[in-house]
C-alpha cells in the first residue's frame, strides 16, 4: 500500500512541483492557501493533469508523462473528499450513497452495504434526506459514506473540517479519527491547520509555493520544523533572524542576545523559533532580563508580549503563552529557554 | 372556420422546441469548456439571430435554402425544400429561437458547481450519467426556462417564417402569419379569433411552467 507522487505542473506564474510517497498512514499536506495543496489531489485524482512527471498507487501507474499513461478518474481507485463535500443536491441520502456502489451488480450486496455503511456512520433515519437538510457533520458523512462504499484504493481529505462552526470541529475530528483507523488504507489529508494536522496525521509534509519542503513524522516536524515556513506552518509565533556563532551557541542581533542550542549549528543557519509556550521563569539557561509590554486574555491562557531588556527599537515584541493558573501574580524580571527549545531554522 | 394555422403553429413550435432544446444544450455544453477567446467569438455567431431583426434571418435563410443557391438545389435533389413548405417554417423558428435556449443553458452550466462532476468522476460514475444524472437536473430551472422561452418564441415566430414559407392557406399559414393576412384583407373579426387563440395558448403554457416550478420547490422541500 503505497502511493508514489511525482510531478509537475505550471499553471501562469505559479509551479507547481511536488514528489512524495506515503507508507500507508495518514499523510497530512500542510500548507498556506494557494501553496498548490488541492491542486496535487486534483492531479492524483486524475481532475488535473500534470504537465510531466508520474503517480503511481498501489503498484498501478495512474499517470506517466514518458510512458503517456493517464487514466481518467473513473478507473483511479481514489476517493476524494471535497472541501464543500459536493454532495449531489437532487438525490437523497440513500441516492447519494449508492452513486458510490453502481459498480456492484448484485442487488442484495448492495443493499448490504448501505445498511453496513449507514451504520458505520451513524446515519440511520436520513436516507430519504436531501442535502440541503442536513446539518455540516451529516453532510460530511455522507460524502464518507459515499466514498467508502466505492471501496477506494487511497482517500483524500480535502480541508474537511473548514465549512465547519469550530465546535463541532473537534468532535468531527475525534470521529474522523476513528474510522481512519480502521480503514487502513492511504489517507491524504490537505489542511492548513496545524492543530488538525496534528491530531490525525502520523506524518507531515509541509508545502511553500509549489513544493514540498519537509516530510518528516509529525512528533518529529513539530519538534524540529528545520525552515522558517514550517515553523510558521506548525504555529511557531517567535521567528527572528539569527547567525551562528559557535558549535552550539547562535546570535539573535535583533533581541540582543546570544542562546545555547542543544543541536550543533550548521553554517547557513539563517533564523531560530522559540514557541510561545517554552518561556520559563525559572530556567537558568539562556537566560536574559525582559521588559512586559502587554498582554491579552484568553478562556485558559494568558498571551503576554514582552521585549528582551537589550532588543532593539522596531523589532516586534515576543509571546509568552501561559496557562492562567501558572501566571506569576509579579511579572518575572528574566526569562530562560531550554536550549533543546531553540528550532534552527535555515533557509 | 378553418383550424390548419393552429395545427401548422404548434407543429411548428413543438418539433422546434425539441431541436433548439437538444441543440441548445450541446451547444451550450461545449461553449462552456471552450477557451476564452474561442468562445467570444462563437458567442456572437450564436447569438445573431436574437439581436437581428428576424426579417433579416429570414433573408439570410433564403440566401442559403433558396432552390436556386447551391445547398437549396442539393437538398431539393432528395426532395426536400424549405422554402414555401411548412416544415420551414420549423427551420426559420428553430434559427430564431436557438439563442434563447443557448445563452439561458449555458449561464446555467456555467454557474454548475464543478466539484459535482468531479465527485462523479471519482466515484466512479460515467460521463453520461453524470451529464444526465447530476448536470441537467441542477440545471433544470435554466434549462426549463430556456425550453419555454424558445417555445414560445418560436410559437410566435413571424418575420423569418413570412420570408421563408410566406402565407398560402392550408399549406404554410401559421397562426401570426393569418392574424396578419386576415387583418390585412379587413377581416378583423377572424384576425381576432386568432388572436385569442394565440393568447389562449401562451396563458397555457405559462400556467404549465408556473405548476412545473411550484411541484419542484415542494420536491425539494420534501
Amino acid at each position: 500500500m503505497s502511493l508514489v507522487v511525482d510531478i509537475e505542473k505550471r499553471l501562469g506564474d505559479f509551479t507547481l512541483c511536488t514528489s512524495f510517497e506515503t507508507d500507508g498512514g495518514i499523510l497530512g499536506l500542510l500548507g498556506a492557501s494557494g501553496c498548490g495543496k488541492s491542486m496535487t489531489l486534483k492531479c492524483i485524482a486524475g481532475i488535473e493533469k500534470p504537465d510531466k512527471g508520474r503517480i503511481i498507487l498501489d503498484g498501478v501507474t495512474l499517470y506517466d508523462s514518458d510512458k503517456r499513461i493517464n487514466l481518467p478518474p473513473q478507473q483511479r481507485q481514489v476517493g476524494y473528499l471535497f472541501q464543500n463535500y459536493a454532495l449531489f443536491p437532487n438525490m437523497t441520502v440513500r441516492q447519494n450513497i449508492l452513486c458510490g456502489l453502481r459498480a456492484e451488480k448484485d442487488r442484495q450486496k448492495k443493499e448490504k452495504a448501505l445498511e453496513d455503511v449507514v451504520k458505520l456512520l451513524q446515519l440511520e433515519g436520513l436516507e430519504g434526506h436531501r442535502p440541503s437538510q442536513l446539518s455540516g457533520g451529516q453532510a460530511q458523512r455522507t460524502a464518507l459514506a459515499r466514498i467508502l462504499v466505492s471501496r477506494p484504493k487511497l482517500l483524500m481529505l480535502d480541508e474537511p473540517f473548514s465549512a465547519l462552526d469550530s465546535h463541532l470541529r473537534v468532535q468531527l475530528q475525534w470521529q474522523l479519527r476513528s474510522l481512519l483507523a480502521e480503514f487502513r488504507r492511504d489517507v491524504l489529508l490537505v489542511t492548513h491547520d496545524r492543530d488538525e494536522a496534528y491530531h490525525l496525521c502520523t506524518r507531515i509534509a509541509v508545502m511553500d509555493g509549489g513544493s514540498v519542503l519537509a516530510l518528516q513524522p509529525t512528533k518529529a516536524l513539530f519538534a524540529d520544523p528545520g525552515s522558517i515556513r514550517a515553523a510558521h506552518l506548525t504555529g511557531c509565533k517567535n521567528i527572528v533572524s539569527a547567525r551562528k556563532c559557535g558549535e552550539y551557541e547562535v546570535e539573535v542581533p535583533e533581541w540582543g542576545v546570544r542562546m545555547t542550542t542543544a543541536q550543533p549549528v550548521r553554517d547557513d543557519l539563517v533564523a531560530i523559533g522559540i514557541r510561545a509556550h517554552y518561556f520559563n521563569q525559572k530556567s537558568a539557561q539562556n537566560r536574559y532580563p525582559i521588559v512586559y509590554v502587554g498582554d491579552m486574555e484568553e478562556p485558559f491562557e494568558w498571551i503576554v508580549e514582552f521585549r528582551y531588556a537589550a532588543q532593539s527599537e522596531g523589532s516586534r515584541p515576543i509571546w509568552w503563552r501561559v496557562p492562567k493558573d501558572r501566571r506569576p501574580t509579579v511579572f518575572p524580571e528574566a526569562f530562560g529557554v531550554a536550549p533543546a527549545n531553540i528550532l534552527l531554522l535555515y533557509s | 372556420m378553418d383550424l390548419y394555422p393552429l395545427w401548422n403553429s404548434l407543429r411548428i413550435a413543438a418539433i422546434s422546441s425539441v431541436l433548439v432544446f437538444f441543440l441548445g444544450i450541446v451547444a451550450a455544453y461545449y461553449a462552456a469548456r471552450l477557451p476564452r477567446a474561442v468562445k467570444g467569438v462563437l458567442d456572437v455567431v450564436l447569438t445573431l439571430p436574437m439581436v437581428l431583426p428576424p426579417t433579416v434571418c429570414g433573408y439570410f435563410l433564403i440566401l442559403v435554402f433558396g432552390v436556386k443557391r447551391p445547398l437549396g438545389m442539393f437538398l431539393s435533389q432528395f426532395g426536400i425544400k424549405f422554402v414555401m413548405t411548412w416544415y420551414g417554417g420549423i427551420l426559420a423558428a428553430t434559427v430564431v429561437a436557438f439563442p434563447l435556449m443557448y445563452r439561458t443553458a449555458r449561464g446555467a452550466f456555467e454557474s454548475f458547481d464543478k466539484t459535482l462532476a468531479y465527485a462523479g468522476q471519482t466515484l466512479g460514475l460515467s460521463n453520461t450519467y453524470i451529464f444526465w444524472r447530476i448536470r441537467m437536473p441542477a440545471c433544470r430551472q435554466g434549462i426549463l426556462a430556456g425550453t419555454v422561452l424558445a417555445f414560445a418564441r418560436a410559437l410566435g415566430e413571424y418575420g423569418a417564417t413570412s420570408m421563408l414559407i410566406g402565407y398560402t392557406p392550408g399549406r404554410t399559414a401559421t397562426i401570426s402569419t393569418t392574424v396578419y393576412q386576415l387583418w390585412r384583407t379587413n377581416d378583423e373579426g377572424g384576425a381576432f379569433t386568432w388572436v385569442m387563440i394565440n393568447l389562449a395558448i401562451s396563458a397555457v403554457v405559462l400556467l404549465c411552467v408556473n405548476m412545473l416550478e411550484d411541484r419542484q420547490k415542494k420536491a425539494v422541500k420534501r
